[in-house]
């Protein structure tokens, strides 16, 4: 009963619901506009948050989160871009029952299941988060560093991408975060004379420089490009029928988003396709999928927005993200001196509660916004990339210098965009790089502090059981994309 | 499907050091490779300072293993070639020019500045012809930015010509 009181703090706070209520614009914005999405826009609006106290910053992010998230299917159905990775399946149907003159009908699918989807994924995440978090007590240094390796294998299985290449790109993240003074015998590495690498390479920098500016340069090969937008008249609830076919794989969805969110290093974007597919297998119309399904948009719907609950979950209760933005959320979350971990729960209950509680209402007010206001977001795609480009430019140039007044993290900005081209160009994905960068002190830390609990004994970390049972479940990580591959196959 | 087919073809058909999986494997091996070298120049720290590993241990466990997942990528490449890449467009060399250009005024001259030359340059070359445009996105917008970043954040620029003029 307190909990569900603290849960509804943010209705009582005029200034938290107005950070929900430009949060979710904003994050609809985002999500609307192909190439940007919630992970760019959490990484271009962390330095702004300083002006804010942690409770505020983390609401304006995680309703950036769920609005960014739904945003794209706008995208996807109108123009069969996704306007986020995670709608690439919401093309898939989307775009063919607009083609069909559909396109309310389509996009009011779209909220409703988005929605629904959301706030089931909020009531696991209430649920959930505090018994992980109960668990993460039995947990020492050698269990975190088994549960960060699981979460780098899971980056294996992340995407369409070859699994291979995702874990080189995961395996590049944990190194770029050894780069600096080590942080246990204060020995330079890679620093290679520059002062300013002594601190490590940032989060935003990296972030910005991947997602933000190789996005640019990836804009700067399409500017040829003509979409073809289908005009709007208005956006329609589903009728009584639509339900009928609907409602078991919109709760099917969201269960399946929900687990794939928790699951460290997956998101959305995996969440869409497996609620897809498995929407399709279920269905008694299979044939009709990719040709106008309205159960094909509420299967990836209900489970990309599901997945954003999943994804707080190990993000809040073990400091491991759940998805790239909850990588940003995360980086917002220490910023702003908030240790995500099981003494959060205990410690700070009213600030957990009203996260939750925000991300409850963020879900309300997207579908508010969606139901209203597609036609008008629906607009903003015709903003021109010779505009909006250079635009979002010149606020990631400075907002990467504000956290730090520096220069430098301004050139490491475009390296890494330059970088992020080539590597999305030859098939790397650009996400592992980030889970990586994140996670990679806590593997190094907990590694060394393992060896000196053990005595040097690598075998020790066998002996304990949490540490095996996830060692073994990062096998299964590495062998599941063998499987699925070989599975195609036959 | 049948066009991804002709792609891999023509990239098979291509000598093994023009092919992008070896382009792209050997780039990061040499990179991993200079990395590793730079690795054993790294302080060792004295065995009752120690704590766990050395820190270049960590590191260098991390270049073997790219190392050899990319070694392993190039391997599964020779049986199963990458498609070959459309040629880049010259919007994308001048974006990236742009990029140097950005470095250069922002080092020499002004940030400010730098921000507004790229903006215009980028936006003419993606075929903004428009001169109010042109201004709207190389000076009006920055002005909202450096001013929003500035009173908001507090944030100080670098000093440059035009931040210097602001600044006094």
């Amino acid at each position: 009963m307190d909990n569900l009181l603290l849960m509804m703090a943010p209705l009582f706070s005029s200034k938290l619901l107005l950070v929900l209520f430009f949060g979710t614009l904003f994050g609809l914005i985002l999500g609307v506009l192909p190439g940007l999405g919630p992970t760019t826009g959490g990484a271009l609006i962390l330095p702004f948050t300083m002006t804010l106290d942690p409770l505020s910053a983390i609401v304006l992010l995680t309703s950036i989160y769920c609005a960014g998230t739904y945003g794209g299917a706008i995208t996807a159905v109108l123009i069969n871009t996704p306007g986020t990775p995670a709608a690439a399946a919401t093309c898939l149907d989307g775009y063919p029952l607009a083609q069909k003159g559909e396109a309310g009908r389509a996009l009011g699918m779209a909220t409703v299941s988005s929605t629904v989807g959301g706030i089931f994924s909020v009531v696991i995440l209430v649920f959930f988060a505090p018994i992980l978090a109960q668990l993460a007590y039995e947990f020492g240094q050698p269990e975190y560093f088994a549960l960060a390796i699981f979460g780098l294998t899971m980056l294996a299985s992340i995407g369409e991408g070859s699994p291979i290449k995702n874990l080189i790109a995961g395996a590049f993240g944990i190194l770029i975060s050894t780069v600096g003074k080590d942080f246990m015998t204060s020995i330079d590495r890679f620093t290679f004379g520059i002062n300013e690498l002594t601190e490590g390479i940032g989060f935003i920098p990296v972030v910005v420089g991947l997602f933000a500016m190789s996005e640019m340069l990836t804009q700067s090969t399409l500017i040829n490009q003509v979409f073809n937008r289908i005009a709007l008249k208005a956006i329609k609830l589903p009728s009584k029928d639509d339900y009928k076919k609907t409602w078991k794989t919109i709760l099917r969805s969201s269960g399946i988003g929900s687990f794939i969110g928790v699951l460290p290093a997956e998101g959305g974007t995996v969440a869409s396709l497996i609620g897809y597919s498995e929407a399709k297998r279920f269905s008694k119309k299979p044939e009709e999928f990719g040709k106008g399904s309205i159960e094909g948009i509420a299967g990836a719907e209900a489970a990309n927005n599901a997945a954003t609950g999943g994804a707080m979950v190990p993000t809040l209760a073990l400091g491991i993200p759940g998805s790239a933005t909850t990588a940003v959320i995360l980086t917002g979350l220490i910023i702003h001196g908030v240790r995500p971990g099981p003494d959060l729960f205990r410690e700070q209950p009213d600030f957990l509660y009203g996260i939750f509680g925000a991300m409850l209402i963020a879900n309300v007010l997207f579908f508010i916004f969606g139901f209203f206001g597609a036609k008008i977001f629906a607009r903003i795609t015709l903003v021109p990339n010779k505009i909006l480009w250079p635009m979002i430019f010149a606020v990631s140039v400075c907002g990467t210098y504000s956290l730090n007044q520096s220069i430098i993290d301004v050139w490491i900005m475009l390296f890494f965009g330059v970088l992020g081209f080539f590597m999305r160009r030859y098939g790397f994905s650009v996400v592992p790089v980030i889970i990586g960068l994140i996670l990679g002190e806590l593997v190094e830390g907990t590694l060394r502090q393992s060896l000196v609990i053990f005595d040097g004994n690598w075998l020790m970390f066998f002996t304990r059981p949490i540490a095996l049972t996830f060692f073994i479940l990062s096998l299964i990580a590495l062998a599941f994309p063998l499987i699925r591959a070989k599975k195609i196959k036959k | 499907m049948k066009n991804v087919q002709k792609q891999k073809r023509a990239n098979k058909s291509l000598p093994f050091f023009f092919r992008d999986e070896f382009k792209v494997s050997f780039v990061i091996i040499f990179i991993s490779v200079a990395l590793l070298i730079t690795t054993f120049t790294f302080d060792i720290v004295p065995p009752i300072l120690n704590r766990g590993i050395q820190p270049a241990t960590f590191p260098k466990a991390l270049l073997v293993l790219i190392i050899a997942m990319t070694l392993l990528i190039y391997y599964l490449a020779t049986k199963n070639p990458w498609k070959v890449q459309k040629k880049l467009p010259k919007s994308f060399y001048l974006t990236l020019s742009s990029f140097v250009i950005f470095l250069i005024i922002s080092k020499t001259l002004d940030f400010f500045l730098a921000i507004s030359v790229l903006s215009i340059f980028v936006s003419y070359c993606w075929g903004e012809k428009r001169i109010f445009y042109l201004l709207l996105v190389g000076i009006i917008f920055p002005v909202i930015v450096f001013i929003f970043f500035e009173t908001i954040l507090g944030l100080r620029f670098p000093s440059g010509i035009i931040t210097n003029i602001y600044y006094s």
